[in-house]
C-alpha cells in the first residue's frame, strides 16, 4: 500500500483547525471499581442502562463488556483462584481442596500476605492510530476529529456491522434497538467546548487522566518507573507507543499484569493491515477468473 | 478498621490514595477483602465484632514496649490522675466493672471517678440508666473540678490507681496469642500492624485511623471508638497533622444532622435535652448538664442564645429564656423503641423523612407490624418506597402473614424534592460545611423538607392562633418568620443558616461562639455554628480552590467551631507551645507576639492564652483550661485514656462477643456487654449464642454491609436504571469452603436464615471471603449487602429482615455488623410455607415450643 498523501490523515487534513492529539491514560493500579466512569458516561452520552440483565458472577462486573451501551467498563479479576459462573463446580472443590491442604500444613493463606489481588480496570475505545473501523466504514460515518480522535457520527451510521469484526479490541456494537454502531467518542461535544471527558471528571482517584498523548505517555512512564521501583514486577504500560500493531492509540493503560488477564489482546493488528496484499491476491484471483471466464467464452463460441 | 472507605467514601478515598503516593502505609483489617483492602498495603481478616480485642491487643504491645509518646501522654492525657480506690475492673470481677446492678443491667457509675472528687456523674445523677438519657448520657459533659485539675495525680505514672496503671492491668492479657485466639487475625500479621502503627507514631511521624458504620453497629460501638481513642493518645496522634481518628460520616449529611441532631435526647450544638428532672429552672438545666470548667462551662451562654433564637422577646432573663417551653425526656425514643411503642399501640403517628425503615432498619417484619398498628403514616421521599408500600407490597402479605384489608394505617405519600432541587449544606466528615445551590426547580409536588417543615408549622400556628391553652404557647411565640421566594414560597435557607450563626443585639452576626452571652443580648441556632455567617457572608458557600490556597483550605466550606479543621490542634506543640518536630508543626506559640500560630488553621485554644498559663483559685469556663492542656471541651483539658463519665458500659473499652456469637467470651465469664439493649418479645427472638442449647441450628457469622453502587435502603439507586444495572440482585459472599460444605453454587441460589426470617440470594463464591480459625476451630462468615427491597427497577429481598433488635445503650443503635444465621443451597419457601420454614428453625433452635 502507498503511503499517504499527508494531506489526507490527521493533522494535515484539519489544515489550522487541527488541535493536539488528546487521549486517555489510564492508570489502573488507582482503580477502586467505584464505576463512576460508566455512569457518568452513560449519563452524559444519554446510553441506555439494563438494570434486567441480573447477576452474571462475574466478581462485581455486571456490565460485563465494551459495547454499544457501555462505552466505559470496569473489569474486576480476582487473582489466585478465580471462581467464574462457567467453571464454578471443578474450581470449588480445588479451592477447597486446596485451603484444606493449607490448613494442615500451615502453609500461606493470603491472611499470611500472600497472593490475594483484586484487580479492577475501566477500559475504553482505543482511538487507534491506525483504526480499522474508520478505514472499513464504507459510509464515512467513522471519522477522525481533529483532535485524532475516532468518532461514530449517528446521523450517518447505516448499520452495516462492518467495523464490528474489524476492530482488534471488539470494542465496536450494534444497538439491538436500531443496528446503528455506538461508541466512545472521547466526549467529542466535551471536547469541543474546552471540557474533558465525562468518565475522567468522575474518576475521583485519577486513575482516568485526560489530555494531551505526548504529556500523558511521559506522565506514564514516569508513573510505570515509580512502580517497577516499588517492586510491581508485573506492571506494564499497554498501547503507549507507536509501535505496536495499530500504531500506537490514543487511550492507553498502565496494567498491574499482562493484558491477557484484563481479557485485552496482547498483541492488537490494524485488521486492514494485511488488505493490500489481499487485494492484490483478490486481483490476480479474479484475473484467473476472467482469465478463464474468456477462455470459457471462447470455447463456447460456435 | 470498620471502614470500607474505598466502596462508601469513594470521594475522599482519592486522599488515601494520594497519600499512599507519598509514602503513606495503607492497612486494612476488615472481614472481608473488600476494595478497600485492593487498594492498601495490606489486609487482615478480622472475626466480626472483635475489634475491641484487636486494639486492645495494640494498646498492649503499645504499652508492654514503652511505645507511647511518653511527654504526650504525661501532660495531654489523664494517664497521670489516680482513680478512686473502689474502682474495680473487669480483670478483677471477670468482666464487670464495679457499681453493676444487675436487676437494672446498668452501672452506679459513682466507683469509677477521679480519686476526691464527689464521684457523681454530674451534680444529682448518680445512676446512668439506658432507657432514662437526655440528661444521663449527653448531658454528661464534664465533671466539677476547682480550677479544672483533677484532685489526686502521680506525674511519675507509678501509682498502681493512677490511669496508665489502670489501663496497663486492663490490656495485659490482651497478647498477640489471644488476639488471634479471639479475632483470627494471624500473630505475625496482627504484630506487623501494631509495630506499623507504633512506628509511625511520635514527634516526627503521625498515623490516622478511618472508621465508619463498621464500628458503630455493635453492642459495644462507642466502646470501639474509645478503644481507637486510647490507641491514638497513647501514640500522640491527636490534634496533629495527619493524626486523628476520622469517623467517616455518611451519605451525605449524617455529620450535620447529629450537628443539628434529628436526635431525640439532643438539641443543636450537642447540648442535652432537658430531662424532668429539671423542671421548669433553666439554671437548674445548666448546673446539672455543663461542668464548670472547659468550653462546656458556658453552657448558660450556649443555650440562652439558642432560646433566645428560637422564641425571640417570649425569651427572657426573667423566664428562664422560655426555658419551660422545651419538651422533656421522659424515656428512650430512639429509633426502636420508638417502633415498639408503635407495635404496643402506644405511638398512632408517625412521618418518615429521609428513610426507609421497612429496608434500612433490622427485624423488617417487626417494622412493617408497628407501621400496620399505626393510624397514620406519613412519608415523604422521591420515589415510592418500600415504606410507604408496606400496606399491599410486602414479604408478610406475600407469605399471608398480613392482609391488606385487614390494615388500618392511613398512609400518606408526599413527594420530595432532590438536593439538586434545593439549597441547604452538607456537613462532611471533617466537620465542613459545604453549601449547595438549587439547580432546577422541582417538579409538580415534589417540595424541601424545609418547605414541608416550615409550611407545616405555619399552617399548625393558624389553626391555634386563637388557642389561650398555656400548652400552645411554645408553638405561637416561635420566631416562624423565615422570608419565602418563587411561587411555591420555599423559605429561604440562607436565613435558617443566618438563624442558626446568630446576631448580636444590634442585629449585626456574631462572628465566633466566644461572643455568645448568658444575658438574652445574643441569639445563636447552633453554639457550634457560630460564625459560619460571620460578617454577613456565607462562609459555608466559599469555593476558593485548592490551588490558590495552601492544603488545609481554610476558604473552602466552613468548618465547625470557627472553622478549626483539627480539633484540638493545640497539641500539636509540645507544653512549651513549641512544635513537637518541624516536620510536623501546624499551631505553635511565639512568645514575641504573645499569641498563638499556625500552618493556616485556626487555633483551636483561645489565641493569646500563653503554654505557661495557670488559673487562678475559682476560675470557670475556659479560663479555667491551663496553657498546656488541648482537650478544651474536657473541664480537665486532658485527653481522656480513662472514661470516668459518659458513658454507659464502662470507663474501659473490654472485649464481649456480640449478641449473637458462635464463640464463648475467651477472656470473662461475661460473654456480651452486659449493658446492651435487649427487646425480649416473639416479634424479636435472639438466635442461640455459643454455650447455649440450639447454637448449633444457626453455625454461621452474619455480616450485613452496602456497595460502591447503591445508596443505603436504595430509594436513590434502585430506581436510577444507570445505578441498578450495576449490581441489579442480591448476592451473598461465602468462601469456597463454605459453599463446598453447604453444597452452594457460585451463580446460584442460596437461603440464609435466622431467627426472624429466611431471605433468598445469588451465591457469590469467593477468596475474599476466608473462613476464620477462632480458638482452634473453624468460623464461617456469610456476607450480605442488604440494599435491596421489593420496589424500584431492581428488586430482592431484603439482608435486615434477618437481624434482631440489639442496641448499644450509649446510643442506641442496633448490631447490623454481626448475627448468626443458616445457609443452604435453593431459593427460599414461597406463600404460607415461608413462616413454616422460618417456624421449624426456632424449634430446632429451642426457641419456640415443637
Amino acid at each position: 500500500m502507498s503511503e499517504p498523501l499527508e494531506i489526507n490523515v490527521w493533522p494535515g487534513s484539519y489544515g489550522a483547525a487541527a488541535k493536539p492529539r488528546m487521549g486517555f491514560f489510564t492508570d489502573t493500579s488507582i482503580c477502586i471499581g467505584c464505576k463512576a466512569c460508566e455512569v457518568a458516561c452513560k449519563e452524559w452520552n444519554q446510553i441506555p442502562a439494563s438494570p434486567q440483565q441480573g447477576f452474571t458472577g462475574h466478581s462485581y462486573d455486571n456490565t460485563v463488556d465494551l459495547g454499544a451501551d457501555t462505552w466505559r467498563h470496569v473489569a474486576f479479576i480476582e487473582q489466585r483462584k478465580p471462581v467464574g459462573l462457567d467453571s464454578a463446580g471443578g474450581s470449588l472443590v480445588d479451592a477447597a481442596a486446596l485451603h484444606q491442604l493449607i490448613d494442615e500444613t500451615g502453609l500461606g493463606t493470603y491472611q499470611e500476605g500472600d497472593g490475594l489481588r483484586w484487580l479492577m480496570a475501566s477500559d475504553v475505545c482505543k482511538h487507534c492510530t491506525n483504526a480499522a473501523c474508520l478505514e472499513v466504514c464504507p459510509t464515512g460515518a467513522l471519522f477522525r476529529t481533529e483532535f485524532d480522535t475516532v468518532v461514530v457520527q449517528e446521523d450517518v451510521c447505516n448499520g452495516c456491522g462492518y467495523c464490528v469484526p474489524a476492530c482488534p479490541f471488539g470494542v465496536l456494537d450494534q444497538r439491538e434497538e436500531d443496528g446503528r454502531v455506538w461508541k466512545c467518542t472521547l466526549c467529542y461535544d466535551r471536547l469541543k467546548d474546552d471540557k474533558e471527558p465525562a468518565c475522567a471528571q468522575a474518576c475521583p482517584t485519577n486513575s482516568i487522566q485526560f489530555g494531551e498523548l505526548t504529556d500523558l505517555r511521559e506522565r506514564a512512564d514516569r508513573r510505570l518507573n515509580k512502580l517497577t521501583e516499588a517492586g510491581a514486577e508485573h506492571a506494564q504500560l499497554y498501547l503507549a507507543g507507536d509501535e505496536d500493531g495499530i500504531g500506537g492509540a490514543g487511550a492507553f493503560f498502565l496494567l498491574l499484569d499482562e493484558p491477557e488477564v484484563y481479557g485485552l489482546p496482547p498483541d492488537p493488528v490494524d485488521t486492514t493491515d494485511d488488505l493490500g496484499s489481499i487485494w492484490g491476491a483478490a486481483g490476480i484471483a479474479a484475473a484467473a477468473l476472467a482469465g478463464g471466464l474468456l477462455a470459457a467464452f471462447a470455447r463456447g463460441r460456435p | 478498621m470498620g471502614s470500607n472507605m474505598a466502596e462508601q467514601h469513594p470521594v475522599g478515598f482519592q486522599w488515601v490514595i494520594e497519600a499512599k503516593e507519598r509514602g503513606a502505609r495503607v492497612m486494612h483489617v476488615d472481614p472481608r477483602f473488600t476494595r478497600t483492602s485492593a487498594m492498601a498495603d495490606l489486609h487482615a481478616p478480622i472475626r466480626p465484632g472483635t475489634d475491641i480485642a484487636f486494639l486492645g491487643g495494640v494498646i498492649n504491645y503499645i504499652l508492654q514496649g514503652q511505645r507511647e509518646f511518653g511527654d504526650y501522654v504525661r501532660h495531654y492525657t489523664n494517664a497521670r490522675v489516680i482513680i478512686k480506690p473502689e474502682f474495680r475492673d473487669t480483670e478483677d470481677l471477670d468482666g464487670i466493672f464495679s457499681g453493676f446492678v444487675p436487676e437494672d443491667r446498668a452501672y452506679m457509675v459513682s466507683s469509677w471517678g477521679y480519686a476526691g472528687t464527689d464521684g457523681e456523674l454530674t451534680a444529682g445523677k448518680k445512676e446512668q440508666t439506658g432507657d432514662v438519657s437526655g440528661d444521663a448520657s449527653h448531658g454528661a459533659h464534664g465533671m466539677k473540678l476547682e480550677r479544672g485539675d483533677p484532685p489526686e495525680e502521680d506525674w511519675t505514672l507509678q501509682d498502681p490507681n493512677c490511669v496508665f496503671q489502670i489501663l496497663k492491668r486492663h490490656y495485659a492479657r490482651y497478647t498477640p496469642e489471644l488476639v488471634e485466639q479471639i479475632t483470627g487475625v494471624k500473630r505475625e500479621r496482627f504484630l506487623e500492624i501494631a509495630e506499623t502503627l507504633c512506628a509511625n507514631s511520635g514527634r516526627e511521624r503521625t498515623g490516622a485511623i478511618c472508621y465508619a458504620v463498621g464500628w458503630t453497629h455493635h453492642t459495644t460501638g462507642v466502646q470501639i471508638i474509645r478503644a481507637a481513642s486510647i490507641v491514638q493518645l497513647l501514640l500522640g496522634n491527636i490534634g496533629r497533622p495527619g493524626g486523628g481518628i476520622l469517623a467517616l460520616r455518611g451519605h451525605a449529611n449524617i455529620q450535620g444532622s447529629t450537628d443539628i441532631p434529628t436526635l431525640y435526647d439532643i438539641l443543636p450544638g450537642y447540648i442535652p435535652m432537658p430531662h424532668p428532672d429539671s423542671e421548669d429552672d433553666f439554671d437548674r438545666f445548666v448546673e446539672l448538664n455543663g461542668p464548670d470548667t472547659g468550653a462546656w462551662g458556658d453552657l448558660k451562654s450556649y443555650a440562652a442564645s439558642m432560646l433566645k433564637a428560637w422564641w425571640g422577646d417570649a425569651a427572657t432573663p426573667a423566664n428562664g429564656f422560655a426555658y419551660h417551653y422545651l419538651p422533656r425526656v421522659d424515656g428512650d425514643h430512639s429509633h426502636y423503641p420508638m417502633m415498639l411503642r408503635m407495635l404496643d399501640r402506644k405511638t398512632t403517628g408517625f412521618i418518615v423523612m429521609g428513610q426507609n425503615p421497612v429496608v434500612g432498619s433490622a427485624n423488617s417484619k417487626l417494622q412493617r407490624r408497628a407501621l400496620a398498628n399505626l393510624d397514620w403514616l406519613v412519608v415523604r421521599d422521591t420515589v415510592e418506597i418500600e415504606t410507604a408500600a408496606f400496606w399491599y407490597d410486602s414479604p408478610d402479605i406475600e407469605s399471608g402473614e398480613m392482609r391488606t384489608e385487614e390494615i388500618g394505617t392511613e398512609v400518606f405519600f408526599l413527594p420530595a424534592a432532590a438536593h439538586t432541587e434545593k439549597d441547604g449544606s452538607f456537613t462532611n466528615t471533617q466537620r465542613l460545611l459545604q453549601w449547595h445551590f438549587k439547580a432546577v426547580e422541582p417538579r409538580e409536588d415534589c417540595r424541601s423538607e424545609l418547605w414541608f417543615a416550615y409550611h407545616l408549622g405555619r399552617r399548625i400556628r393558624a389553626k391555634l392562633a386563637s388557642s389561650i391553652d398555656p400548652k400552645d404557647r411554645p408553638i405561637l411565640d416561635l420566631t416562624w418568620d423565615y422570608p419565602t421566594r418563587g411561587p411555591h414560597e420555599e423559605p429561604d435557607a440562607e436565613a435558617v443558616l443566618q438563624e442558626i450563626n446568630g446576631r448580636h443585639a444590634d442585629g449585626s452576626f456574631v462572628s465566633r461562639y466566644q461572643e455568645l452571652r448568658d444575658d438574652g443580648s445574643t441569639t445563636c441556632g447552633s453554639w457550634i455554628h457560630a460564625g459560619v455567617y460571620a460578617d454577613g457572608v456565607n462562609q459555608a458557600a466559599r469555593k476558593k480552590p485548592h490551588t490558590e490556597q495552601n492544603w488545609i483550605a481554610p476558604n473552602w466550606g466552613w468548618a465547625w467551631p470557627g472553622n478549626r479543621h483539627i480539633l484540638y490542634n493545640r497539641a500539636s506543640a509540645d507544653p512549651d507551645g513549641r512544635p513537637w518536630s518541624q516536620r510536623k508543626r501546624y499551631v505553635w506559640w511565639s512568645e514575641e507576639e504573645g499569641r498563638w500560630h499556625s500552618l493556616g488553621d485556626a487555633p483551636d485554644f483561645e489565641p493569646d492564652k500563653a503554654p505557661g498559663y495557670q488559673p487562678p483559685e475559682g476560675a470557670k469556663g475556659m479560663e479555667a483550661i491551663k496553657g498546656s492542656s488541648p482537650f478544651i471541651l474536657h473541664p480537665d483539658g486532658l485527653g481522656w485514656l480513662y472514661a470516668a463519665q459518659g458513658l454507659v458500659d464502662g470507663p474501659l473499652p473490654t472485649h464481649y462477643e456480640p449478641q449473637e456469637s458462635p464463640v464463648r467470651n475467651r477472656l470473662y465469664g461475661q460473654q456480651a456487654n452486659p449493658t446492651r439493649q435487649e427487646f425480649h418479645r416473639p416479634e424479636n427472638p435472639y438466635n442461640p449464642s455459643a454455650g447455649q442449647p440450639g447454637a448449633e441450628v444457626f453455625p454461621f457469622v452474619l455480616g450485613t454491609y452496602r456497595l460502591t453502587e447503591h445508596h443505603t435502603a436504595g430509594g436513590m439507586s434502585r430506581t436510577v436504571a444507570h445505578l441498578a444495572e450495576l449490581q441489579p440482585e442480591l448476592f451473598c459472599e461465602v468462601s469456597p469452603q463454605l459453599a463446598a460444605e453447604r453444597g452452594l453454587e457460585h451463580g446460584g441460589w442460596a437461603t440464609i436464615v435466622s431467627s426472624r426470617a429466611a431471605i433468598e440470594a445469588r451465591v457469590m463464591v469467593t477468596e475474599r471471603v476466608v473462613p476464620l480459625r477462632v480458638d482452634d476451630r473453624i468460623v464461617h462468615q456469610v456476607g450480605l449487602p442488604y440494599h435491596w427491597g421489593r420496589k424500584g427497577l431492581v428488586t430482592g429481598d431484603s439482608a435486615n429482615e434477618l437481624l434482631p433488635l440489639v442496641l448499644d445503650k450509649n446510643v442506641h443503635i442496633s448490631e447490623y455488623k454481626v448475627s448468626t444465621c443458616d445457609i443452604r443451597p435453593g431459593r427460599r419457601p414461597r406463600g404460607p410455607a415461608l413462616a413454616r420454614f422460618v417456624a421449624d428453625y426456632r424449634r430446632r433452635a429451642g426457641l419456640e415450643p415443637s
